[in-house]
């Protein structure tokens, strides 16, 4: 300010001022230390900056390699090939081929026959216990499935491959390791050398391992997926987008185009930025609250997690339409008026249209948000085991990061890997929300 | 755009769901409770739902108090079924349950779990007696010439005993919040603080600051709290061969590559020492059904079955491979008789 004054009285006092001035002497000594200096200083800003990037990258590159190095190789699963005899005696005595027979027919028993016809050797019954292990509890109902498929396999001997058990599938992919004292690993040496003979014969495979992506949660870790959390996932946040994006939206319309400024329409204001600071466990509360207790919803429904997460995305997606709003160029709605459209129209037709770009981005980052929530999910009951695939949103559920915090605190090694997988895949869904709104953006932003 | 009709649909979904919800009868077991009896509960429900037409059980993990909070909230499709907990229900908590309609509520015991004090294997196994531990662990302890009690002095497992280690003194433990380390300060802590004479003393003297000398857990970097994820103080423990770590034994059981269990009392935590009650530091673990369930939500009887079936709780059941510790076959027995008739707690 004093610099403009002066300049205003320089100019008033007329030439004579301006020539009092000392010229500058732009090759001095001075002059070059101080532009030296200044030049030092942008260096270091630059420096600063570009630190700061780095140590971001190098955090995030630490925190890839740690979920990536520990879950790649829950993708895979070891499978052990064995001879099993399908025995009409065991699954269908009457030879009826009824459905209803088969299904309940003991498949375990032909596995442990298929195992104890392997190895011969094994004869006392804690060793049995401890051959049985090599085989997962969850392979009876694959060999049911094979043979509700097809019931021409039954009389047959055929060679098939079962999905292992956790233990084993620990020291095929090298978690275990043969060269601890025996007393201290989960596998005696009885056990370790069945499954290198297994391993000599060739039938001891790594596959995909698709359970991961089809099941539900499971006390088994080789048999647990995380189908049933994505599953809630999906109906938890519908439940939010259906409930918090209508609202939002039409909250975010009256507040710019319709409502009067006001004392009231500021306190709302106010309170609408307030509420999008509230920490997400107070949401969980009130759900607890006004859902379960009052409502008598049913606990660790979808319904209820995306009824709670919606008052947690609503201020999210107000504050975002609301800017979009804004930023459409008011001559837009001036030209509509003046051509006779009525303010509902000027807005349904000219500004949403326009503004849509900016909310939708605002909406998918508040998904987000809400898809990796849990606190206020605790709440509500929806951090549970469940293990059936809810088939709507009034069935019990749990969502991903639910999934992801239960597997971590599971005593079974096997779940260390399974739970970096499950953040792989929750991060990749993030990733697809976040480069959804980037496109949405791009593709129908305008410039004026 | 179609916002309008949009908003009109929402509601119409959301009004469907509300009336939908009020007639929706609950055909699912619904079970909450203690997250150290979760991995065992977890186990049996899945094996239920896999072998019985009933839908699986949904199990909430939310510790033993909170689950009996939500059990003694009432009767009716609302609150939870069953109710885990890693300590026994409380004569308060029997009252509250009674006040809000839960009169017959039928008391299951399923075994015994170890709390075990473990450190890395890179480091030599610790040998400590309960004084020993108390003395690493209290807020006040009695000082070295056993008159008056004092601020927790000792920072080095030497100071304590020259038989220790000469190693600082560094313990990871769960907050108070945790089934373990109510029962850590009860089998532990509580127990070694009367062995010193000036703190039995006090017992007579002044009852509040016995109870809080005995059950203070010092706050100056000797104990740090790990948080309720025992599997986060496993992995701390690898990397820190100094320190020791408190958690349940079926993490040990897992983990007995990496980790050793100290001897308490000159016992090791095994399997067997457990079992036979030499180790001084284990709990019984229990689940509470609400009677007046039993009929309206199926499959409760049959869920009890299962739970008290050998092949689930017996020696060489499923449940103890995943490290929960068998009562002896007698008392099974009796369990199960009472769980089969649904014979009512009494205190």
């Amino acid at each position: 300010m004093t610099d403009m004054a002066s300049l205003m009285e320089d100019r008033a006092a007329g030439s004579d001022a301006a020539n009092m001035r000392k010229p500058v002497d732009w090759d001095s000594a001075d002059i070059a230390r101080n532009v030296k200096k200044r030049y030092a200083a942008e260096r270091r800003f630059k420096a600063y900056g570009l630190a700061a990037i780095l140590l971001a990258l190098a955090a995030l590159l630490m925190l890839g390699y740690s979920i990536v190095s520990k879950g790649y190789s829950a993708f895979v699963q070891t499978y052990v090939q064995l001879e099993v005899t399908f025995d009409p005696a065991t699954i269908d005595p009457d030879g009826t081929r009824d459905p209803a027979v088969i299904g309940r027919a003991n498949f375990d028993a032909l596995i442990k026959e298929a195992l104890r016809k392997r190895f011969p050797d094994v004869t006392s019954r804690s060793e049995k216990r401890k051959l049985y292990d090599i085989v997962s509890s969850g392979a009876a109902y694959d060999l049911r499935e094979r043979v509700m498929e097809n019931p021409s396999l039954i009389g047959q001997t055929r060679k098939v491959w079962l999905i292992a058990g956790d233990d084993f599938d620990m020291l095929n992919k090298g978690y275990i390791s043969a060269d601890t004292k025996e007393s201290s690993r989960r596998l005696d040496d009885d056990q370790i050398s069945w499954f290198q003979s297994l391993t000599d014969s060739g039938a001891i495979e790594k596959r995909f391992h698709t359970r991961f992506f089809t099941n539900g949660d499971s006390r088994e870790p080789e048999l647990a997926g995380i189908w049933g959390a994505a599953v809630g996932s999906f109906y938890t946040l519908a439940v939010t987008l259906i409930l918090s994006f209508p609202i939002g939206v039409a909250a975010a319309i009256y507040l710019e185009e319709f409502a009067p400024k006001n004392r009231l329409t500021q306190i709302i204001e106010v309170n609408i930025n307030n509420l999008a600071a509230v920490p997400s466990i107070v949401f969980g509360l009130l759900g607890l609250e006004l859902y379960l207790n009052v409502m008598h919803l049913p606990r660790s429904a979808p319904v209820v997690g995306g009824l709670t997460l919606a008052l947690m995305t609503l201020p999210t997606i107000i504050i975002a339409a609301r800017a979009a709003i804004k930023a459409v160029p008011p001559s837009i709605r001036q030209a509509a008026l003046g051509l006779g459209a009525s303010p509902v129209q000027t807005v349904s037709h000219h500004v949403l249209p326009l503004a849509m770009p900016g909310i939708l981005t605002g909406t998918i980052i508040g998904m987000a948000q809400a898809l990796g929530e849990t606190a206020p999910l605790l709440m509500i009951g929806m951090v549970a085991f469940i293990v059936d695939i809810p088939g709507s949103a009034m069935d019990a559920a749990t969502v991903l990061p639910v999934q992801i915090y239960l597997w971590a605190d599971s005593p079974e090694r096997a779940f260390v890997e399974k739970t970096s997988a499950a953040i792989m895949v929750l991060l990749a869904f993030l990733i697809l929300m976040n480069g959804l709104a980037v496109f949405l953006r791009k593709k129908f932003e305008r410039k004026w | 755009m179609g916002i309008y009709m949009k908003k009109t649909l929402a509601i119409a979904a959301l009004a469907s769901v509300a009336l939908t919800g009020a007639a929706h009868a609950r055909d699912q077991i619904r079970i909450v409770g203690s997250s150290t009896v979760f991995p065992f509960a977890t186990a049996v429900a899945e094996e239920f739902g896999k072998t019985t037409s009933f839908k699986t059980p949904v199990i909430e993990s939310t510790g033993s108090g909170g689950g009996l909070k939500l059990f003694c909230a009432g009767v009716g499709e609302q609150t939870p079924d069953i109710t885990n907990a890693s300590r026994r229900i409380k004569k308060s908590e029997v009252e509250t349950c009674a006040k809000n309609g839960v009169e017959a509520i039928t008391e299951v015991k399923i075994g015994y779990d170890g709390i075990v004090l473990a450190n890395s294997k890179a480091a030599p196994q610790f040998e400590l007696s309960k004084e020993q531990i108390f003395l690493a662990l209290a807020k006040i302890v009695p000082s070295k010439d056993g008159k008056e009690l004092i601020e927790n002095p000792y920072n080095n497992w030497k100071e304590i005993d020259p038989s220790l280690p000469d190693e600082k003194i560094e313990v990871l433990g769960p907050p108070p919040t945790s089934g373990t380390r109510d029962a850590f300060t009860e089998l532990v802590l509580e127990e070694a603080c009367d062995e010193f004479p000036v703190i039995a003393e006090l017992k007579k003297a002044d009852k509040d600051k016995h109870k809080a000398v005995c059950g203070g857990v010092r706050e100056d970097g000797g104990y740090i709290e790990a948080g309720e994820n025992d599997n986060l103080i496993v992995q701390k423990l690898e990397a820190n061969p100094v320190a020791l770590g408190i958690f349940g034994f079926s993490f040990l059981d897992q983990n007995g590559d990496k980790l050793h269990g100290s001897k308490i009392g000159g016992v090791s935590p095994t399997f067997e020492a457990i079992a036979d009650g030499s180790y001084p530091v284990s709990r019984s673990l229990y689940f509470y059904v609400k009677n007046a369930h039993v009929g309206t939500i199926p499959g409760i009887e049959e869920y009890l079955a299962q739970f008290t079936s050998d092949k689930a709780w017996g020696d060489e059941g499923y449940l103890a491979d995943r490290g929960l510790i068998p009562m002896d076959k007698a008392e099974r027995e009796q369990v199960r008789e009472a769980a089969k008739n649904l014979t009512p707690l009494s205190m």
